[in-house]
């Protein structure tokens, strides 16, 4: 699951990323005429609409593959870098780079790009745009509160308009198709030609403007990865024969008292449950949580087993369920609750006097199990506390 | 042998998203430029004025989030690639030349100038609105960030609003 750095790819080669994204980037600009002062400004007197055209199309294709992938499961959208919201410095901000370009005639990549081919204009685009930058880290003091004012962290768009990502994602295409056929109109009336759309090329466009609106629809309507997960669960809960993976709780103790650097005893209820009362070495991952990509490597390790309980049999069975659809570890099942097992074995009660030899050997195997496991958890309390992976923010930004 | 033409507009627009989708996917950020500009201007001034820089609190913060120097930066491998990128491509269409190119109304000198200015003003503009077109609106709107999409609205906004006081430097 996306994305992959840091925890896939390390990040020492992100910089060598980094470098390939940057050669496809810097070649795509140039050979759509970024380089090209002229085709620029184009934008802004009407004759050339070009930078609107790559701009949004990218924009569009970028939004709709990072929602189909996320739709998927291929991409937590919770990790990506979203940029955030500062309202005064952006609105200002970008009205001074608005003035920089249509000054300049350019902007920083396209001015790279510029100057990577040869063109003069461009490398003194980019001389002035390290100026710029100089006097703001120099004057940074005079600006600092514009800088920081009105601060709304990494805000969406579709929460500030009110509506879902896909509704917005909709609009934003029919927006950027509108935008493209009138500004089309616009170049031809300011050229004074005619149009130059080939009934070849008004296909291709319908074409690509119909596959759009196909995984528009796709992200809209199909069930996304999460509610096929849990169909599948619903559906195999009905068929599935849980005998042979279920073990007794009795079972489950001897394997702690004597396995228990084996063994994952994974406690699926939510984090308070967890607190108040859990199995000795049990690790809490939430049944929602399961697909979190903090658990991936326990779910999937070779080494050990996991033994899934919850407050009752079916969750338990279901969490056994997910584990199977998303993982690939050998897992089990406690047979009975977490209550159930406390009672068993904590809160022992020794049987009469006239019972049969059978329970009294099952007292006396409870208590020096619960023994037992308490003193390992005391013995090795510093040693089994799970390794939490830090989850770490992605950093990004111009 | 004369220049090739431009690529369809909108073929490069999908290519870019791709490129941009791809980006995304593998490293969790999206694509940048001005960000690297800061570092080569950041590490520029630790060069020249060391004490300078110790004593300001600015680039001390962004020297302690580098701790590999301000040049090991994500943006500037990026932006080396991206000249990289340019300059092949620039091959390939054969468009690779020492060139200036102009409104048919104002000298070269003028052109360099404005381009200077410009630039001054889009450097420092990104650095107050974190980020530019690339960085802010381009990755800023595929992640449908509000911040990116307030930010590439000012700057066109801004840039239709002044076109026309700068229409000399453009057209005839």
């Amino acid at each position: 699951m996306g994305p992959l750095v840091p925890f896939i790819i390390g990040s020492e080669f992100n910089l060598i990323i980094a470098l390939i994204a940057g050669i496809g980037f810097g070649f795509v600009l140039e050979q759509a005429g970024f380089s090209s002062t002229k085709k620029l400004v184009g934008l802004f007197y009407g004759y050339d609409f070009t930078v609107l055209k790559v701009f949004f199309t990218a924009g569009v294709t970028g939004m709709i593959g990072v929602l189909l992938l996320s739709h998927w499961g291929l991409l937590d959208l919770s990790l990506i870098y979203i940029n955030p919201t500062f309202l005064w410095s952006a609105l200002v901000g970008g009205a001074i780079m608005g003035i920089g370009f249509i000054v300049g005639g350019f902007c920083p990549g396209t001015s790279v790009c510029a100057a990577s081919i040869g063109k003069l204009d461009g490398l003194a685009f980019v001389f002035g745009s390290a100026l710029g930058v100089f006097v703001f880290i120099e004057g940074f003091p005079l600006f600092e509160k514009i800088y920081t004012a009105e601060a709304w962290g990494p805000v969406l768009i579709n929460e500030q308009l009110g509506m879902s990502k896909i509704v917005f994602a909709i609009l934003l295409s029919a927006i950027a198709f509108g935008a493209f056929y009138v500004t089309g109109l616009i170049e031809n009336r300011v050229n004074n030609v005619k149009s130059s759309v080939t009934k070849q090329k008004a296909v291709y466009y319908s074409t690509a403007i119909g596959f759009a609106f196909v995984l528009l629809a796709i992200v809209a309507f199909l069930p996304d990865s999460q509610s096929r997960i849990e169909t599948r669960i619903s559906k195999e809960l009905k068929h599935t024969d849980f005998s042979s993976m279920q073990v007794p709780a009795d079972k489950l103790a001897h394997e702690i008292v004597t396995n228990y650097y084996r063994i994952n005893i994974i406690d699926t209820r939510d984090p308070e449950s967890f607190k108040s009362y859990h199995l000795p070495f049990a690790i809490n991952i939430p049944f929602e949580k399961m697909q979190d990509r903090e658990w991936k490597e326990i779910l999937d390790q070779k080494h050990k087993t996991n033994y899934f309980y919850g407050d009752d049999q079916e969750s338990a069975n279901k969490a056994f369920l997910k584990a199977g659809i998303i993982g690939t570890a050998e897992n089990f099942i406690l047979s009975g609750s977490s209550q159930d097992f406390r009672r068993m074995f904590f809160e022992l009660t020794p049987p009469e006097p006239g019972a049969s030899k059978k329970e009294h050997n099952s007292y006396q195997f409870r208590n020096k199990a619960s023994t037992d496991m308490l003193s390992l958890v005391e013995a090795l309390k510093n040693s089994t506390q799970p390794v939490v992976p830090k989850m770490s923010k992605i950093k990004g930004g111009c | 042998m004369n220049p090739q033409k431009y690529m369809n507009p909108y073929l490069a627009g999908f290519l870019l998203g791709l490129v941009l989708l791809a980006t995304i996917y593998v490293t969790g950020r999206g694509l940048g430029a001005s960000g690297a500009v800061k570092s080569v201007v950041l590490s520029a001034v630790v060069a020249v004025a060391p004490e300078h820089s110790a004593n300001t609190p600015s680039i001390n913060d962004y020297n302690k989030e580098h701790p590999g120097g301000p040049l090991k930066d994500w943006l500037v491998f990026e932006v080396i690639g991206v000249i990289i990128g340019a300059f092949f491509s620039g091959v390939i269409s054969n468009r690779v030349g020492i060139k200036l190119e102009r409104g048919p109304n104002i000298t070269n000198k003028t052109r360099i100038a404005a381009a200077i200015i410009g630039g001054l003003l889009f450097g420092f503009g990104s650095q107050l609105g974190r980020g530019c077109t690339s960085g802010a609106a381009l990755s800023g709107m595929a992640v449908m960030s509000f911040g990116g999409i307030i930010t590439m609205l000012a700057i066109f906004g801004s840039g239709y609003s002044f076109a026309y006081f700068f229409r000399k430097l453009w057209l005839k």
